[in-house]
């Protein structure tokens, strides 16, 4: 059914010029070099990638933050309206993001309940009875206390002050929510209230996520599928618990090995090199500099995200070759 | 560097020309010379040929270009007071400007950036709280009244300095002190702040884990970060040489380029002023052009913007 | 007590403008051994040894005892503690891009260690920071002498720390959070280089982090710190295997599995308290699904339940409640 397919990105492409130094000479960076991804309603989608992936600048292109220098994005059917217009403006109401750092979230001036009501007035929902009293029920949904509204950001917990960024962006009832490394910033155990949090708003209230992550056990945790990003481009994608326990894509592969965990034992895969820069994409494959399987063809060709077996797709050329224990 | 070497010539001479032609309107539209020159009562024959030879009449479009060629060809004007050439009664007081501003600026530096230094290691303790309350005072205190008062206990009550004019070295101490204590305050807060800074940073911990004594540690690790941000304030300090000593020396009585453009403006001698203008314009943006150059020295990541990502 | 651990912690106690920060610190390492600390913001696990290196501010009150090979070092002189920073404990911090001098070439940051503990200089300590550099991992390191944090990855800018570091041969390295800024896999790469350097040089290894994960992979024993207490110490097979405090078990439950049914995490509820409103008696208690009326009366006293484990909670004698 098209319908139930809530977003649909494809192709996007992301460009930025950077000029190095004095001299003037341009370089081009491509954050985002061919993302395609579909988000279905009331599902969420995960976006694991380290730094350099080009995953924040998808998620706000996604929400067209940033108009894609190609490729397009549809919302419920519909194509994104350019940045600024008026549509784009009343399309606010229907998706909202989640950001990591809630305290720069947060204006330090207004009241938590001024905060979390200020969409409504925005989008001129509700009178202001209403208003307040939509503003109780979402501090309750998040956790928190009614009387709480009355404090200033400062004054609460990190944990605290991201429930009120996510009272504040469901405010509108959005069908899409965006959530850029949203409990990175907090503690082990606020991170865990924060993720089930996430999830029960999700079954309440039916909207979408897409959750940006560098941490694959936290995107394991909310997801219900699962997009790797390497260089800007998706590497694989598939359910978060077949990809764990069988990672077709060698990245992938280092990835899942690299994951710290109690008890955990066996060879850990782990790769040369550093985070590649956008500034200088290698040729071929963009993984293939530290891939221990790149084959002449790597280097030459990229390979395009292709379904492997059921609900999974490689970017590889070998994706089913033997795990190799050690890159060192 | 070419790029970056035109951009910002350009630029210098933009500020330039935006000063010289700011105060060429303002200085025609706030007064007659002719009246302010020739005396009230001069015929107004007399004031009307005066106005013509020296080209008053014209449309200020008209004596703004002529003015501007005039530059370009190296004349700047005559005084209309005595005739003589701007440049010249401008050049032969600017070393008296000179005996003053650079002793003080030596004062402001000995003084003010140890002072900042000091304050910055001992933070909170009493000589940081004196030294800092010195400085509210060395800033907040106008330097008329420092001089004034300066004079009034030295060279009034006490009669060990003279109180004016430029007759002998001594008559250098008052004005080179008042000139210098107002710097020295805020180089000495200034340094002090940056030096805070640049002492809570992660860095000056792991110098001190490497097991870096502590003084080596302000000396080579904290000083070369903190000087980055003070050589913005001791730029602007040199570029102020010559304009810095305008009250000071309509003071303290001393005939140097300060008060030769306060007498000019106060007669509207054009062509004077607008050369001692040039000249502290001149200076002011010469000295931001060599500070910009300095931070590419002092600060690496200044000198190249990186592209991202490893070298 | 252990009379050969290399470095031995008793009583350590530390206090900001009257605010207790570390309450009572017991703590040995053993020569060449790894231990990790544990805990989340606020419980003291990197003021431990900032305190222990003297390198705390000058506002804060330390106090207890740090001995290294048997000789107190808390508030020795200021040259004693310069030969054993660096010397004989090296310790390495969260963010390498800001913890290194942004104006100074990173060769010559390195050979500055080099030259306070190795007696070397000019030409030789250039050429010993290069051996630190090719030893730890940093890829052609005769041009990265001459290069400036900015210019490096965060990656390489941690192994210059490292190598800085090693400079003085140490016998401890402290590393803070050293991966904490980093990408998984560069993570990877780093636990891997500092696992290596130990069967190399025979260093001892104190890790700090919040992430149980990668403190068990790397360290041998455990230390659990809550609200600037240790709460459990343990071998790391044995903490994972049987956590006993029920911080260290809810820390655990906390982790997102990466197998099994995916299900709601037993998440602990409240926050961390604040060091200025620390409740009286056991600082978790506010927030513990086994506390007891007893446990808002007296701290708890670290109560041993297995060789080499032990637990500062007053169920930890009760066996029931332990499993739970």
């Amino acid at each position: 059914m098209r319908d139930a397919q809530l977003l649909e990105a494809k192709d996007l492409v992301r460009r930025y010029s950077m000029r190095q130094g004095f001299l003037g000479r341009v370089t081009e960076v491509t954050a985002v070099a061919g993302v395609s991804l579909a988000l279905d309603r009331g599902r969420t989608l995960g976006l694991v990638g380290e730094s350099g992936c080009g995953k924040s600048t998808t998620g706000r292109m996604v929400l067209g933050l940033e108009s894609p220098d190609g490729g397009t994005v549809a919302f419920q059917g519909k194509p994104m309206p350019k940045p600024g217009t008026a549509g784009w403006r009343a399309m606010r109401a229907r998706m909202q993001m989640v950001f990591q750092d809630p305290l720069g979230a947060l204006d330090r001036r207004m009241t938590i309940a001024e905060q979390i009501a200020e969409p409504l007035v925005i989008h001129g929902i509700g009178t202001p009875p209403e208003r307040a009293a939509k503003v109780e029920a979402l501090l309750r949904d998040v956790g928190l206390r009614p009387d709480q509204g009355a404090r200033y950001p400062h004054e609460l917990s990190g944990g605290q002050r991201q429930r009120v960024v996510l009272a504040r962006a469901l405010a509108t009832e959005p069908a899409l929510l965006v959530c850029d490394e949203p409990i990175s910033a907090l503690d082990i155990s606020i991170q865990a209230q924060v993720m089930n949090l996430l999830v029960d708003l999700q079954a309440t209230r039916g909207m979408a996520i897409l959750f940006i992550s560098h941490d694959l056990r936290a995107v394991r945790q909310v997801s219900d599928r699962v997009a790797v990003m390497y260089l800007g481009t998706i590497v694989e994608e598939g359910p978060p618990d077949a990809l764990l326990h069988d990672p077709r894509h060698p990245y992938t592969r280092a990835l899942v090995s690299a994951i710290p965990h109690p008890g955990k034992t066996g060879e850990r895969i782990v790769l040369q090199g550093d985070p590649p820069n956008p500034a200088a994409r290698p040729s071929g494959c963009a993984f293939h500099p530290r891939c221990p399987l790149a084959s002449d063809r790597c280097r030459s060709e990229a390979p395009t995200l292709r379904d492997d077996s059921v609900d999974r797709r490689v970017a590889c050329h070998h994706p089913h070759a033997p795990a190799v224990a050690r890159a060192a | 560097m070419l790029r970056f070497l035109t951009t910002r010539i350009f630029r210098a001479l933009l500020t330039i020309v935006m000063v010289v032609t700011f105060a060429f309107v303002v200085l025609r539209l706030s007064g007659d010379p002719a009246l302010l020159i020739m005396s009230v009562d001069a015929p107004p024959e007399a004031i009307a040929a005066f106005r013509a030879s020296w080209g008053l009449d014209d449309p200020l479009w008209e004596q703004y270009l002529k003015y501007f060629v005039a530059i370009l060809h190296g004349d700047l004007g005559r005084s209309m007071r005595d005739g003589r050439d701007a440049i010249a009664l401008v050049a032969e007081r600017i070393p008296a400007t000179l005996a003053l501003t650079l002793p003080a600026l030596a004062i402001k530096i000995a003084i003010g950036i140890p002072a900042g230094i000091y304050a910055a290691l001992h933070r909170n303790s009493l000589t940081d709280r004196v030294v800092m309350g010195l400085a509210v005072l060395g800033f907040t205190v106008p330097s008329f009244v420092l001089g004034l008062l300066l004079v009034l206990v030295f060279a009034v009550q006490l009669g060990w300095l003279p109180s004016g004019g430029q007759e002998s070295w001594r008559h250098a101490i008052l004005p080179v002190i008042t000139l210098g204590a107002g710097g020295a305050a805020v180089l000495a807060r200034f340094t002090r702040s940056a030096m805070l800074e640049v002492l809570g940073q992660p860095y000056i911990r792991t110098a001190s884990a490497k097991g870096v004594p502590w003084r080596a540690v302000v000396r080579h690790h904290a000083l070369p970060n903190a000087a980055i941000p003070t050589v913005t304030i001791i730029g602007f300090m040199v570029g102020s040489l010559i304009a810095g000593a305008v009250v000071v020396e309509s003071v303290f009585s001393w005939p140097g380029v300060g008060r030769l453009l306060v007498v000019a403006v106060a007669n509207r001698d054009l062509a004077v002023v607008q050369c001692i203008l040039l000249l502290v314009a001149g200076t002011m943006v010469m000295s931001n052009f060599i500070v910009d150059l300095l931070y590419g020295a002092l600060d690496p990541r200044l000198r190249q913007a990186r592209a991202g990502g490893n070298a | 007590m252990a009379s050969d651990a290399l470095v031995s912690l008793r009583d350590l106690r530390v206090a900001f403008d009257g605010v207790p920060v570390l309450r009572g610190i017991d703590l040995d390492i053993p020569r060449g051994g790894a231990v990790g600390m544990v805990g989340e913001s606020g419980c003291g696990k990197s003021v431990t040894w900032l305190a222990a290196l003297g390198l705390l501010p000058g506002r804060a009150r330390v106090s207890g005892s740090v001995q290294l090979d048997g000789g107190e070092i808390l508030a020795a002189l200021p040259a004693t503690l310069d030969r054993v920073r660096g010397g004989r404990i090296a310790m390495i911090f969260q963010d390498p891009a800001s913890s290194l001098n942004p104006v100074h070439r990173l060769g010559a940051q390195v050979a500055e260690a080099v030259r306070l503990h190795r007696g070397m200089s000019g030409s030789a300590a250039r050429a010993e920071a290069k051996r630190l550099f090719d030893q730890v991992g940093i890829p052609d390191a005769a041009r990265r002498l001459d290069a400036y944090p900015h210019e490096l990855s965060g990656g390489q800018n941690q192994r210059v720390m490292i190598a800085m570091a090693l400079a003085g041969q140490p016998e401890l390295l402290v590393a803070d959070e050293p991966t904490t800024a980093l990408d998984v896999t560069i993570q990877a790469q780093i636990l891997d280089l500092l696992n290596r350097l130990r069967r190399e040089t025979g260093m001892a290894l104190v890790l700090i982090s919040h992430d149980l994960g990668v403190v068990s992979e790397t360290c041998e024993e455990v230390a659990v710190m809550y609200a600037g207490r240790i709460v459990e110490r343990a071998s790391s097979d044995s903490l994972f295997a049987r956590p006993t405090h029920p911080y260290t078990q809810g820390l655990l439950a906390a982790l997102p599995p990466l197998d099994g049914a995916r299900q709601r995490l037993a998440a602990i509820p409240g926050s961390v308290p604040d060091p200025r409103q620390m409740p009286a008696g056991c600082a978790f208690a506010p927030r513990c699904s086994h506390r007891m009326a007893a446990c808002g009366a007296e701290v708890p006293r670290s109560v041993a339940i297995a060789p080499g484990h032990s637990a500062a909670c007053l169920l930890s004698d009760v066996q029931e409640l332990v499993d739970a």
